[in-house]
């Protein structure tokens, strides 16, 4: 969290916040499932004003051949931001908070991934944050997660992902930039839709007690955005049984 | 970077879990010993040798005049770097930091940032053009295991023995680095339901989560990380958390704030 001294900013607004949501609302949620040609599966999700895509590969032969395990499919996944996504020009390439992403996020998928099927294999999962708004990991994991599905990549469950914050002493749901920037706290989550926690970081300050009312709160996010995410999946393949060939399914090349 | 560990080891390890034992004899919540030599290099503005059981850890911090950042025009930067030599590890390879070692740094960090134990604003020279910047550079010597905790124990055991060299740089008088908060890392790791703190190498490499927290002095929470590829319920974060409190006390008060 930048600490940048903002106090006259007053977050809430007749109990609404500065986007009009309530505490605990999320920001509307676009996602759509298979929106690239080339790749194996993919997801583009809108979360607010974050706009993110991620495409999965594999599994496929794993390069270079020394990383490849025996047992299992190894799993990468790159979060890179896009230059222009951001306020002011980010130099374009990896630089250590994105190496910090990228690995809490494989970590956040890899759970739930079936990886003992593919032995000496890769699963790729890419994502590139186009636009950033505060919560580009979660959305980011968000769309990795619909995008492992629609490679038809086997996994336990599905994986969500939302993050609460602290404002003015408030806890708030999915918090925007000037809530992030501006904010006390940050609680990034990635669960199962059973409440298993595969991903968990915090900065900031919570008291213990607001620690627990931050993580149900984040909970409770990551299974409405779940039951978009399902729906995502489903409105795509059930209009594929329904009209075959007016969905154009790729043969595998 | 995996630690291999041997099925019969992890048989070992399991067995005596189960029957509520760990390897070296600890309780699952229990420690294990911790020194702190402070002031061990003298070219350095403050440092510290932790050490954590075996593991070995050596933290310098180098503090030079600067630019701020524009985004804060009047605050002092805080860099912090680790570097995971091979002499620590048979896992550890020359070449630039990996995500192991990015995410070690960024996680003290995050500890010393959040907590806002230096004052930035102290270190505020002129504003807009000069502050200082404090480095913060994390060696590791030894790893046997949980050197992330012991690396933000060395961060800010080197913080608080810190002497801003203003003479060198004729900004007048040398003095201590204010600070203002004590954060402490503590981290436990979780392997078939049983919660463990402070692993060793062997437990590190059986389990396959682990979950970082940093409290500060008041007790609240100011930093985490859930590292690794299990999962965690909440019950388990909860269950973490309240040790973490209790330990990181402990810690505080018999090695920092004397």
């Amino acid at each position: 969290m930048i600490a940048m001294d903002k106090t006259d900013i007053s977050f809430f607004k007749d109990g609404l916040r500065l986007d009009g949501r309530r505490a605990d609302e999320l920001r509307p949620v676009k996602i759509e499932v298979g929106i690239l040609e080339r790749a194996d599966g993919s997801c583009y999700i809108e979360m607010g004003g974050n706009k993110v895509i991620a495409a999965v590969y594999g599994p496929r032969e794993v390069h270079p051949r020394h990383l490849q395990e025996v047992t299992r499919a190894i799993v990468r996944y790159r979060y890179n931001m896009a230059s222009f996504s951001v306020e002011e020009r980010k130099r374009p390439g990896p630089d250590r908070r994105s190496y910090e992403l990228s690995k809490v996020s494989r970590e956040a998928l890899e759970p739930v991934i079936l990886t003992s099927f593919f032995p000496r294999s890769v699963i790729d999962v890419f994502v590139e944050v186009l636009q950033a708004d505060a919560g580009t990991r979660t959305a980011g994991i968000n769309a990795a997660a619909v995008a492992l599905a629609d490679a038809g990549i086997p996994m336990k469950s599905m994986i969500s992902s939302c993050a609460a914050g602290k404002v003015a002493d408030t806890i708030v749901l999915d918090p925007m930039k000037e809530e992030d920037n501006f904010g006390q706290a940050d609680l990034p989550i990635a669960m199962t839709p059973n409440g298993n926690i595969t991903l968990m970081q915090m900065d900031g300050s919570l008291s213990p007690d607001q620690f627990h009312e931050a993580v149900e709160m984040a909970m409770r996010g990551a299974r409405e955005i779940y039951e978009l995410q399902r729906k995502a999946l489903v409105d795509k393949y059930s209009q594929m049984v329904a009209e075959p060939g007016k969905v154009e399914v790729h043969a595998s090349d | 970077m995996t630690n291999v560990i041997s099925e019969i080891k992890k048989d070992f390890i399991y067995n005596l879990l189960i029957k509520g034992e760990r390897i070296d004899g600890r309780s699952f919540d229990q420690y294990r010993e911790i020194s702190i030599e402070r002031n061990v290099i003298q070219k350095a503005e403050g440092s510290a040798l932790v050490k954590l059981g075996s593991s070995q850890v050596l933290v310098g911090v180098k503090m030079q005049p600067g630019e701020p950042f524009q985004d804060s025009p009047n605050r002092g930067v805080i860099i912090t770097n680790a570097e995971l030599v091979p002499l620590a590890s048979p896992n550890f390879e020359p070449g630039p930091p990996n995500e192991v070692g990015i995410e070690l740094a960024r996680v003290v960090d995050r500890g010393v940032r959040e907590s806002k134990a230096v004052d930035l604003e102290a270190l505020c020279i002129e504003p807009g053009k000069k502050v200082w910047i404090v480095f913060i550079d994390v060696h590791i010597l030894d790893d046997c295991g949980n050197i992330l905790d012991a690396a933000s124990l060395g961060a800010i055991a080197a913080l608080l023995c810190t002497k801003v060299p203003a003479s060198r740089f004729g900004l007048g008088e040398d003095y201590f680095l204010p600070i203002r908060d004590i954060p402490i890392a503590t981290t436990g790791i979780e392997f078939s339901d049983v919660l463990m703190f402070d692993p060793s190498v062997d437990e590190e490499a059986i389990a396959n989560t682990r979950l970082t927290v940093i409290t500060t002095a008041s007790g609240n929470i100011c930093g985490m990380q859930k590292s690794g590829t299990g999962m965690l319920k909440p019950e388990q974060v909860y269950r973490i958390i309240d040790i973490a409190c209790e330990k990181a006390r402990e810690i505080r008060e018999k090695f920092l704030e004397a």
